[in-house]
Order: structure tokens, then C-alpha cells, then sequence
């Protein structure tokens, strides 16, 4: 590789906003930078909401950006760029093309002619692997096959650099592996049409395995956090103990960035308002969580790389339960650890009662959202309140989506709690069937 | 990487067989018939023969040819408009605001008291020639065609899936690769079925068109609505039973040879991503996709077709989505103000139009009462048909040999038009000396009632087994197990096919209030009747209130009862 050579991909100062009717816009993206050479794998990796793939839609030209600018080989983007192929995280193939026709589409939309099409596409599903299902329609293929179509359509253009969108996680693990197997022997062969790779990873060890270049994404806004190199080799092996101890350190790297500076004390959290989204996470979740960290062989502290692979959790999955574990302060994160806080291990070992008692205390104390919605119900005379104007106000802090996601979420532990209950048909929060301490 | 290659299941076969023989007749017997036909049309209206009917049977099968053609020109028209005007409302947000409630306006305007107006329009574009007339039959098709079709394409241009759409621009697929590649197959399987429901109700109004009486002139054109009005004329149930012979065979035909593979070859542009329990596929297709010739043929189209979608006609799309974009407010008000102008222009004509001939308030509130008299017996109707039909259906739906069957047969009666079978019942009640405020009621529903069974079976065979087995179980029986169980299960199937029962309804009170044997006229109170009667009399401002009131009943009705209840039975009687 030579270092000298200008980049193929330059992401320079890329902020991309939500637009907002009332309110200031929402940052989903700010001042993103990225460069990509020739001849390398790059990894974003971050969290659900951290705004990855809204960067590589902006990379991929589906998506203008609000600030900054895209540079390929050197001129601005401004729309799908010929050099540059995407893959989908939910493959999307079209239900009523045959292999064969997904394949050819993108070759179609160049204008190359019939039989040129027809010699490249063969070629292209020949390369990844699909060859005698040229005629089949995707819904007669397994996940796996499915996005193999999809990879091969990618390819067929020849395109310089190949985007990738969690290309693997609809996938079942077995399946996923063979492919990210196949992936990387065909790119060490040099088998590839393609002079680079950017992909979307949620999955830590996936972009261990895979990258060359890890970019670590923060949330709220999407920012790059820290960026890692990945020397090994390919073929990787993931029981390697160097590789293991970059699995760690992203670990570790991702749940620094998580925790707050200090144990939080009560105030600030009503300070906080209702900016936190809170992620949906139902409360059997939790509870198992807790009893799992309680129980032996970890008795109150768990190693996070570890605790996913005994339960079978990415850590995509694993670290927003932890967050929100930390939230509710039942639980710490700590240099890629989880412990139980002292309620967090009070809670594990009580009663259905108790439980929900120590819930609600801890949902009024430190999710500022529930506590408003069971004052603002206590205040009023019919103890009868609209869940639309919470709405409204958590849109003021962030994406539609968000709020939607934090509301069902505050609905979900609040009825849990028994601190309030909620009528979907009226979408009204009432004191209805909730026993009101004297 | 696996190589593995499956065998290939079906060879396809080289030499030609008995099928191909049997395909090449049919194909030439449609050909003769166009060009049989198409002469006729271009004759002088008052050429001998061009619009006379005979009521000799051997004439039938000649006029169920021109019915039948008439059927595919006002289909051909209804897809070229909704292939223009969906698109259109979908991809301009300003139209969209004024397209779409357009579209819910017409589809609830009463046809058939238009029919009218539009006869003397297009006589007028071809003078003395038997066109005009067949234009104004085909365009009445049309309007009852067209609108479901258009909005059922509007609805899945919007909701293109996010990542299909994503392809398409990310390997820049021209605007048109992009609407033949992505758009029109998405929205095959809707519009499929709803160019069958259109089909269906066009034979009724197919019907009901050929022989248009305007104040003392009537033309018949030649067809089998013309054929069955002469029959009325001259008292000749004989002749009435040979039309409902024919119109059998010609919807038989049409079900089997048309729609049946029509639907099952659009089953591949569903997007679930598993393959189903496939129903075998109808004959016609066995025909079209295992004869050598044929298969050939289809090739060759389907290849000129990809030629022809795969032309890289306008640009591809660049930068499509912004999430933070902003409406310009300048486009914005000027297209309001634009609008506006014409709303105001539009309200003034009415208004200058009313003055004009003499209709005051009273008028209006005759109107609006004989229009509640309609809604009344609209709502008993509805009612009636629920009554009857939602039990036997849930019986037939909850047996699946059952249900298939029946399935067909409701679907086939809905496509016939009831209309002619009016005579019948008309014969009856002026033999009985039956009260024909009432027993004239029940024509309206005669051909929209088998939605409601259609549909309810449909919900009883998709209701879940597991909670058909809990209910069991718990031995939920009796009223509870209809209370609880069955019904709320079937509601949103139920509502479905009496939105669909309901509109067919009004617009076939134009027909049904008002009928007449020979001689004899018998008529009941409403506003279908009025409409009827206004256009006997060449009276067009009274034609104009009638259809205005009954189009203001339908969209109140719809907005007041069938929406919330739609709404309300997706919202909560769905699990998911």
C-alpha cells in the first residue's frame, strides 16, 4: 500500500442534521472525517443510533449532507457515484427478478449491452458461489444465498469502492461466518473486482475479523470516537490472544465512552430533563440480566466480552442493557465490566412486590420522564393526562423515532411499576388500577 | 464457494404439441374477432343495422363479442390513467394534496346519472357516427374502473420499500428502468386484484350503458345490455333468459381465461421472502407456461418488454431524500393561491349555474330527503346481508374444501351483472302486485352482497388455528364464542367487503328504484329514482343535484361510518 497515494474516499467535516418544525435541528451526524485508501477494509463501528449509516448512504451518494463534503478520487459527490456498489443489510432483492436479473441490474441501468450483461453477471454469480441458481427466483433461497445475490449484484459493476450495511446481521451465525469467510479469501486472493471495502458493523468481533481500520463510533451526535488499526493478517483467528485483546480493548473503549464521569447523583438527572432517550428494553430483560450477574459464576460483576457469549448477545444489544442497567443505577459499567450496584443485588433476590416497588423508585428518581408523567398525573384533578404532549416534548430533543421508542419505553416500565397505566385507544396515562401510596 | 449445481426440474419441450394447435386457434379465433368487430364502429349511426338489436339468440353471441370488447377498451384506458395519474400524485407532493381527495371525490360520484351528459359529449365529437356512442359506453366503463385502480397504485408508489428504493438509485436506475423495474412490479399484486374488482363492477355498468334513453330519444347499441333492455321493451322473458345464458358464458370465459392466471402470475410480485403454499396454477397458465409455441411467444414479450423497460429514458436519480430538506414556502403559496382561484372559479360556476335553472331550496332539501330514503334502505340492506351472510360465511370459511369453492362462486357472482337479472324480479313483483317501495330494495344489493360473503370467508379461513384451538380448549361455545371469538376476528374482512357491498350499492340505486316491464313502470321514493327519472325527462339541472347530493351521501357515509370503522378494526383487530 502506498501511503503517499491520495485516498480513494475523503469524507471531509460531514455533519449531517435532522430537520425539525419547531424546534433547533437535530445533529445526527457532527464533523465526521474519513479517508479511504487503496487495498484496505474499514469498519465503522458503532451503536444503533450512532448515525453509521446514515454516513455511508452519504458516502454511497443516496443522501446529501447537511454540512461538509464527499470527495471520490478527487471530485465532489453529488449522487450515486459510478465507482462506488452498496450491499444491504436486508439484501434488497427485488421478489419478482431471478438471480440472474438482480445480478444484471445495475448493468442495465449503464446501458451495457445484452450480451455482455449476460457473460459479466454469469461471471459474478459464478465468483460468489451461486452458480445453477441463475433462474431462481430470491424467495426460493436461504438468508445466506440471498445475500450472496446481493454481493454479486455489487460486484457485476465492477465498482472501486464496495459499501456494506450490516451485511451479515440478518444472517443466522453459522451462515454469517461462512460468508465473512468467503469474503475475506476472496479479497486475499485478489478475486475481487473491487480496490476497497467500507462496511457497517454493529458486531465488534466481526470487524476485528474483517477490518483493517476500525472506526469507533459515538452516539448522539455520530461522531468518530477513536480509530484503530488491525495489523493481523488474513486469514484471522479469532482465538488468537492478540485478536482477543482487541476485542477487549474496543470493549472497554466503548464503555469508558458510556459511562458517566461520576456515580450520578439524583439532581442532575432531573437537570437532564427528558434529552435521554431511553433504549426499549423490556423490564423481563432487565430482571433476567440482573439475576444472571447475581447469580455464580459472576456473583455482582461480569466481563462484558465474556457475559456476551455466554448469552448469546451482540454487543450492540448487550451494552444498551448495561446503559440502561447503570440508568435506573442498578448497575455500573466499568473498563468493559458490569457490576451490580447494591438495589441492582437488593432486586434480584426480592419478590414480585418488592421488585416493582424498587423499579418505581428507581424509575422517580432517575428516569426524569416517568417521574414527569406521575407528577403531572398526581396534579391533576382526574389524575388523566395525554401522552401526545410528552411526545411533543421529547421531539423537541430528538428524531421522531427516538421519542416514539423512549415513550413506548417510559409506557412499558411505568405500567411494570405500577406507577402509572395507560390506555392506547385514548392515548391517555391515568392513575387507573394503580394503587396510589397514602 | 459451493458449486453445486440442481438438475433442472422441467425440460422445456422443443417440438410443437396438441396444446400448441389448440393455442394458435385461440389466438387466431381473437384475432377474427377485433377485426370483425372494429369495422362496425366507424359506420353511420343511421346505417341499417348499426344500432338496431335484434332479438334473435343467434344474434348473442355477436353482441356478447362488442359488450366484451368494450369491456377491454375501458380497461385499457382505466390502466394507461392510472399509470399516468398514480405517478403523477405520488411523486409531487403539491398534486398529491389536490389529486388524491379528487380521486376519493370521483370514485364516490353515482355513474351511471352521468351517463347523461357524457353520451351527448362524445355524440358530439363524432357526429352521425356509431363511435360516439361507443366512446360514451366505454367511458362509463371506464369511470367505474378506473379510480380503485389509480389509488390502489398511488398506495404502493408510497410505500415502495426503503431499501428497494435505495437500490435503484444506488446503481442508478433511470427514472423509467426505475417505474418498470421497482414501481409497476410492486404494485402488481393490488392492482391485479383490483382491476378484477373493477371488471367485475364494469360488466354492470357495461350493461347499463348500451341503451341510453335521454328525454324521448334512445339509442341501443348493439351488445347484450342493449339486447336485455329491447327484451324489457318488448315483454320477452324468453329472450331476457337467452341474454343471461350468454352473459354466463362470456363471464365463465372471462374468469377462467383472464383472471384466474391473470392473479396467479401476479402472485410473483408479492413481497413476502418466502415461498408459500402455492396454490397449482389455473389451466390458462398451465397452457402459457408448458406449450412450446407459446412459451416462445411469451419469451419473445417478455423480452421486448425488458428492451423496452430496460430503455434509459430520463436521469437517474441523484440526491432524492434529504431528511432535513425544507418545502420551498414561495412554491408552496403560490400553488395554494392557485388553487384557491380555482376552487373559486369552480364554486361560481355552480353557483351562476344553479341561478341559471331556476333551483332553490326546496329542491335541495327533496333532494337530501330521497337521498336519506336511499341511505335508509342502503343501511337495511347492509345490514340484512350481514345478517345472512356473515354466519354462513364464518361456517364455509372455518372448512377450507368448503371455502375454496365458494370462494370462486361469490367471486363470480359479484362479477356478473345483476342487472340483468332486475327483469326477473321486476316480472314478480308486478304479477304478486308487490309493494315496490320495498321489494324494489332488494335489486340494489342483488350483485354487491357476495363481497361480504367473499370477504368474511376469507377472514374465517385466515383466522388462526391456535386461537380457533384456545377457544376450544377453554370451551368457549354459543353466543360467547361468536361475541368473543369469530367475530372480532373477521371484522376487518367484514368492513372490507361492505365498503366494497356499500358503493356498489348507491350507484345501483339508479337503476334499481326505477324498472320497468312493457308498459309498466314501477318506481320507489329516493334519490336513485329521482336521478332516473330526471334524465327520462332530459332535465339536466335536476340530473347535476341528484348526482351532487348522492356523491355528498356516499363521502359522508364513508367519512361518517366505514373509515373510523376501518380504522378502528385494523387498529384493534389485528395482531401486529
Amino acid at each position: 500500500m502506498d501511503a503517499t497515494a491520495a485516498p480513494l474516499l475523503e469524507v471531509r467535516a460531514c455533519r449531517q442534521s435532522y430537520h425539525k418544525d419547531s424546534a433547533a435541528d437535530l445533529l445526527v451526524l457532527d464533523n465526521v472525517n474519513l479517508a479511504i485508501s487503496d487495498g484496505e477494509i474499514v469498519g465503522l463501528l458503532g451503536r444503533s443510533g450512532s448515525g453509521k449509516s446514515t454516513l455511508l448512504r452519504i458516502v454511497a451518494g443516496l443522501l446529501r449532507p447537511s454540512g461538509g463534503e464527499v470527495r471520490w478520487r478527487g471530485a465532489a459527490v453529488a449522487g450515486p457515484t459510478p465507482g462506488i456498489a452498496m450491499v444491504f443489510q436486508s439484501f434488497a432483492l427485488f421478489p419478482w427478478l431471478t438471480v440472474r436479473e438482480n445480478v444484471e441490474l445495475g448493468l442495465e441501468a449503464q446501458g451495457v449491452a445484452r450480451a455482455e450483461r449476460a457473460q459479466r453477471a454469469e461471471a459474478a454469480i459464478d465468483l460468489i458461489g451461486l452458480g445453477g441458481y441463475d433462474g431462481a427466483y430470491p424467495k426460493e433461497l436461504s438468508g445466506g444465498m440471498r445475500q450472496r445475490v446481493g454481493l454479486a449484484r455489487a460486484l457485476v459493476v465492477h465498482p472501486d469502492l464496495l459499501l456494506m450495511d450490516e451485511p451479515f446481521s440478518a444472517l443466522d451465525v453459522l451462515t454469517a461466518e461462512t460468508l465473512r469467510t468467503d469474503l475475506i479469501d476472496l479479497w486475499s486472493e485478489g478475486r475481487l473486482p473491487i480496490r476497497a471495502m467500507l462496511m457497517v458493523t454493529h458486531n465488534i468481533e466481526e470487524a476485528v475479523l474483517m477490518c483493517d481500520r476500525i472506526l469507533v463510533f459515538s452516539a448522539n451526535p455520530g461522531r468518530v470516537e477513536s480509530e484503530l488499526r488491525v495489523p493481523f493478517a488474513h486469514p484471522r483467528d479469532r482465538l488468537d490472544p492478540g485478536f482477543r485483546q482487541r476485542v477487549d480493548d474496543i470493549y472497554a473503549l466503548m464503555t469508558r465512552r458510556a459511562a458517566p464521569p461520576a456515580p450520578r447523583p439524583v439532581a442532575a438527572a432531573a437537570d437532564m430533563g427528558f434529552a435521554t432517550p431511553l433504549h426499549p428494553m423490556s423490564t423481563n430483560l432487565l430482571a433476567g440480566l440482573l439475576e444472571t450477574l447475581a447469580a455464580p459464576p459472576y456473583d455482582g460483576r461480569a466481563d462484558l466480552p465474556a457475559l456476551a457469549a455466554r448469552l448469546q448477545l451482540e454487543a450492540d444489544e448487550l451494552l444498551p442493557l448495561g446503559e440502561t442497567l447503570q440508568l435506573l443505577n442498578l448497575g455500573v459499567l466499568e473498563e468493559g465490566d458490569l457490576r451490580l450496584t447494591e438495589q441492582g443485588r437488593e432486586f434480584a433476590q426480592a419478590n414480585t412486590e418488592r421488585r416493582k416497588a424498587i423499579f418505581a423508585a428507581a424509575l422517580r428518581a432517575h428516569v426524569p420522564l416517568a417521574a414527569a408523567i406521575r407528577r403531572t398525573l398526581d396534579e391533576r384533578w382526574n389524575h388523566r393526562a395525554s401522552a401526545v404532549r410528552f411526545r411533543d416534548e421529547l421531539e423537541d430533543h430528538m428524531s421522531p423515532d427516538y421519542a416514539e421508542d423512549t415513550l413506548r419505553t417510559a409506557i412499558s416500565w411505568g405500567r411494570y411499576a405500577e406507577l402509572y397505566s395507560y390506555d392506547e385507544e385514548a392515548q391517555q396515562f391515568s392513575l387507573e388500577d394503580v394503587e396510589t401510596p397514602a | 464457494m459451493s458449486s453445486t449445481v440442481h438438475p433442472v426440474l422441467a425440460h422445456p419441450r422443443r417440438l410443437p404439441n396438441v396444446w400448441d394447435a389448440a393455442a394458435l386457434l385461440c389466438v387466431f379465433a381473437a384475432i377474427a374477432a377485433v377485426a370483425h368487430v372494429t369495422p362496425q364502429t366507424f359506420r353511420p349511426i343511421d346505417a341499417p343495422g348499426a344500432i338496431t338489436v335484434s332479438l334473435d339468440p343467434r344474434q348473442l353471441p355477436d353482441y356478447a363479442l362488442r359488450t366484451t370488447l368494450r369491456m377491454f377498451g375501458a380497461m385499457a384506458a382505466s390502466l394507461l390513467f392510472t399509470f399516468t395519474y398514480a405517478p403523477l400524485a405520488a411523486r409531487s407532493r403539491r398534486a398529491g394534496l389536490v389529486m388524491i381527495p379528487l380521486l376519493d371525490v370521483l370514485q364516490s360520484v353515482p355513474i351511471l346519472g352521468f351517463l347523461s351528459f357524457t353520451t351527448v359529449f362524445f355524440m358530439s365529437l363524432f357526429p352521425g357516427r356509431v363511435m360516439g356512442l361507443e366512446l360514451a359506453a366505454i367511458f362509463a366503463i371506464f369511470t367505474s374502473q378506473a379510480w380503485n385502480m389509480a389509488f390502489s397504485m398511488y398506495q404502493a408508489l408510497t410505500t415502495v420499500p426503503r431499501d428497494l428504493e435505495e437500490a435503484t438509485r444506488s446503481f442508478r436506475l433511470s427514472g423509467w428502468q426505475r417505474f418498470w423495474r421497482l414501481d409497476v412490479p410492486f404494485a402488481m399484486p393490488g392492482l391485479v386484484w383490483n382491476t378484477m374488482l373493477s371488471m367485475s363492477g364494469g360488466w354492470f355498468f357495461v350493461v347499463a350503458s348500451e341503451a341510453i334513453t335521454l328525454g324521448d330519444k334512445t339509442w341501443t347499441l348493439p351488445g347484450i345490455g342493449s339486447y336485455v333492455a329491447v327484451a324489457l321493451d318488448q315483454r320477452d322473458l324468453g329472450a331476457v333468459a337467452w341474454a343471461i345464458l350468454a352473459m354466463l358464458v362470456v363471464i365463465v370465459l372471462y374468469d377462467q381465461i383472464l383472471f384466474r392466471p391473470l392473479v396467479a402470475w401476479s402472485a410473483k410480485f408479492r413481497m413476502e421472502t418466502t415461498a408459500g403454499a402455492v396454490a397449482a396454477d389455473p389451466w390458462v397458465l398451465k397452457l402459457l407456461r408448458r406449450t412450446a409455441v407459446l412459451r416462445r411467444l411469451g419469451d419473445g414479450i417478455a423480452a421486448g418488454f425488458g428492451a423496452v423497460a430496460g430503455l434509459r429514458l430520463g436521469r437517474s436519480a441523484g440526491y432524492v431524500r434529504r431528511i432535513d430538506s425544507r418545502p420551498s414556502l414561495a412554491g408552496d403559496i403560490t400553488f395554494l393561491v392557485l388553487v384557491g382561484a380555482l376552487a373559486l372559479y369552480a364554486a361560481w360556476q355552480v353557483v351562476a349555474y344553479v341561478a341559471a335553472n331556476h333551483l332553490g331550496w326546496a329542491d335541495l332539501g327533496e333532494a337530501v330527503l330521497l337521498g336519506s330514503f336511499t341511505l335508509l334502505r342502503v343501511a337495511v340492506l347492509i345490514a340484512l346481508a350481514a345478517v345472512v351472510w356473515v354466519p354462513i360465511g364464518v361456517w364455509v370459511g372455518l372448512r377450507p374444501n368448503w371455502a375454496r369453492r365458494i370462494q370462486i362462486a361469490a367471486q363470480f357472482l359479484a362479477a356478473f351483472p345483476a342487472n340483468l337479472l332486475f327483469p326477473i324480479f321486476v316480472v314478480g313483483i308486478v304479477r304478486l302486485r308487490l309493494n315496490a317501495e320495498i321489494w324494489l330494495t332488494p335489486l340494489m344489493i342483488l350483485g354487491t352482497q357476495w363481497y361480504i360473503l367473499f370477504n368474511v370467508v376469507a377472514g374465517a379461513s385466515a383466522f388462526p388455528a391456535d386461537l380457533r384451538e384456545a377457544a376450544s380448549n377453554f370451551r368457549v361455545r354459543g353466543r360467547l364464542w361468536w361475541r368473543r371469538v369469530i367475530l372480532p376476528g373477521i371484522f376487518p374482512y367484514f368492513v372490507t367487503g361492505a365498503i366494497t357491498a356499500s358503493g356498489g350499492s348507491w350507484n345501483a340505486a339508479i337503476v334499481a328504484e326505477v324498472a320497468t316491464w312493457g308498459n309498466t313502470k314501477l318506481s320507489a321514493h329516493g334519490l336513485g329514482a329521482y336521478i332516473a327519472h330526471a334524465t327520462d325527462a332530459g332535465d339536466f339541472p335536476r340530473i347535476v343535484l341528484g348526482v351532487a347530493v348522492m356523491s355528498g351521501f356516499v363521502l359522508a357515509f364513508n367519512r361518517v361510518l366505514w373509515r373510523p370503522l376501518y380504522a378502528f378494526a385494523t387498529r384493534r383487530l389485528t395482531l401486529d
